[in-house]
């Protein structure tokens, strides 16, 4: 059952860096270039929906009215949204839910960041209740240590290497080589990647996503807003997956210390990243073999082939033989992350999901330069965010 | 006069130096077992349980992952001074059927995937108050 969609008439992005600056100034420079994509004007929108930032004090949590502020107050109704990492995808939902219930006809979804140097750590204190503070107060549990958890569970279990992971990034380089926003802009060889230091074995400083500054937004508008003010069929937006886990979730995940037990309840049929882009094909009602193109949470080079399977493009166990076939770079059969992905840009948290709408929008008007994927129709995003936060976005032209 | 021994979180192992176990508890209506322990309501979606018994967890279990970190991470961790890597294992436990994190104790000899491990106390970092004691997992010989 495919469900209503609404149009994407504009976006726009800061491009990613370390600039130091305040994260609402970046937020604004992509708001500003999502209005001018869509042609309109601030004081045209009529919904604000925000992507919080944790990280950037009482400003950054209620990041909607922050935005509305900077740009001038309107009168626009907003909401702010947090849901980690797929917190651009939730301002995104609740934006399409506002138009598809008829309560507002053009909305501008927000999301930006400033990020302070090194591992994201969590909020300060003494804070002995909050899980995300005790791994690592008890573990010293970083991220990159569950990114290198997959990682070695797909060596064991799949037979990866280091040089399969390491061709991910090279890869991903090669993609986000001339991508304007991204932060990283270098072709890196195998070797390089595989003499970086080491992080978390066995991932590499090469190999795990850094976090940056960078922010993006998206206008989207009824389909019926969209007739008459943009030339040919819009881009659409055909699904908004925010996907929670399914008891028992067998999966370690952050910043947990262990999964569900399945001694009571056997695992449920479908893994949570599984889910994630699952529920989003079911809205859209597509299926994997008709995407052109995808963008997924590359936190680490190893997890980008753990996505593959997630989204399924392939069978379990086959993601490296996708790889090495050449099936998703650049003129393969279905490209991931053309825009060089994580890999490419480092993580800025709430604007990252609504960055993997932006490039999809960019493809599927063949506006996307030098990594264009050819008549690209169909794309999908794939995020997960901390504390079971999944996101997966439909875009079809 | 040696230092007093303070669990660095309070309730969730037992101090038994002999045979220290992890303390989760158990859900009496639906069997499921949590750790650390569930305190709210029963998380099985299915159960509207809300009362729990302890449930001392399996003190061996196989090595479902691990990580070595090479780099310190930030507070609140307790970095050794100066900074000497150390590993993370997620380790199953095959009868409570789930995976559970601890640091490696005693170096990363035999850490592979599938190794058997065992639980041991171990001291996280020493301040004013003594020594902090946290669970590790050690490879059975």
């Amino acid at each position: 059952m495919a469900v209503d969609e609404v149009a994407v008439l504009g976006v726009g992005m800061h491009p990613w860096g370390k600039w130091g600056k305040n994260f609402v100034e970046y937020g604004v420079v992509a708001a500003r270039e999502a209005l001018a994509d869509a042609g309109l004007a601030w004081t045209d929108i009529q919904f604000v929906s925000g992507a919080d930032t944790v990280r950037n004090g009482y400003p950054g949590y209620v990041a909607g009215a922050t935005m509305a502020q900077a740009l001038g107050w309107q009168g626009a109704q907003v909401t702010s949204a947090y849901a980690a990492c797929a917190s651009g995808a939730t301002a995104l939902d609740v934006a399409r839910n506002r138009i598809l219930a008829g309560l507002c006809d053009v909305a501008l979804v927000v999301g930006a960041d400033t990020t302070p140097k090194g591992f994201l750590a969590p909020t300060g204190g003494d804070r002995p209740d909050d899980p995300d503070w005790l791994r690592f107060r008890l573990l010293g549990a970083t991220n990159p240590t569950y990114f290198a958890f997959y990682a070695r569970r797909r060596m064991e279990v799949f037979g990866a290497t280091d040089a399969d992971f390491a061709k991910v990034k090279v890869k991903n380089a090669r993609h986000g080589l001339t991508n304007p926003n991204a932060r990283y802009r270098k072709e890196v060889t195998e070797e390089e990647v595989l003499s970086s230091p080491m992080v978390a074995d066995p991932l590499r400083l090469l190999e795990i996503c850094a976090t940056s500054d960078g922010a993006a937004a998206v206008v989207l508008s009824s389909m019926e807003f969209a007739r008459g003010r943009v030339s040919g069929d819009p881009v659409r937006v055909a699904a908004v997956s925010t996907a929670t886990p399914r008891f028992p979730n067998t999966v370690i995940e952050m910043p947990n210390f262990a999964t569900d037990s399945a001694a009571a309840v056997g695992p449920p049929e479908l893994t949570f990243r599984d889910s994630i882009a699952a529920e989003a094909y079911e809205q859209a009602g597509v299926g994997p073999d008709d995407l052109d193109v995808a963008e997924v949470y590359d936190l680490s080079s190893a997890l980008e082939l753990d996505w593959y399977e997630n989204i399924g493009l392939c069978k379990p166990g086959e993601a490296e033989k996708l790889l090495h076939d050449g099936d998703t770079t650049i003129g393969g059969r279905i490209p991931v992350n053309p825009s060089g992905g994580l890999a490419c840009f480092g993580e800025a948290v709430p604007a990252q999901a609504l960055a993997q709408v932006c490039e999809l929008v960019w493809q599927l008007r063949g506006q996307a330069g030098d990594r264009q994927v050819d008549g690209a129709r169909v794309g999908l995003t794939a995020n997960q965010g901390l504390f079971g936060h999944g996101s997966s976005v439909i875009v079809k032209r | 006069m040696s230092a007093a021994r303070v669990p660095a979180v309070e309730g969730w192992f037992t101090m038994d130096e002999s045979d220290p176990r992890l303390m989760g508890n158990r859900c009496t209506s639906c069997g499921t077992v949590f750790f650390p322990k569930a305190s709210i309501a029963c998380r099985n979606p299915s159960c509207d349980g809300s009362s729990f018994e302890d449930a001392p967890l399996s003190s061996r279990g196989r090595v479902w992952s691990f990580t070595t970190n090479h780099y310190a991470p930030p507070a609140p961790y307790v970095s050794a001074d100066p900074f000497e890597p150390y590993s993370v294992a997620a380790v199953e436990l095959a009868e409570e059927k789930l995976v559970v994190l601890g640091q490696v104790e005693g170096g990363t000899e035999g850490l592979r995937v599938g190794a058997e491990v065992e639980l041991v106390l171990s001291t996280l970092f020493t301040d004013d108050e003594g020594d902090h004691v946290v669970w590790k997992w050690k490879v059975v010989a």
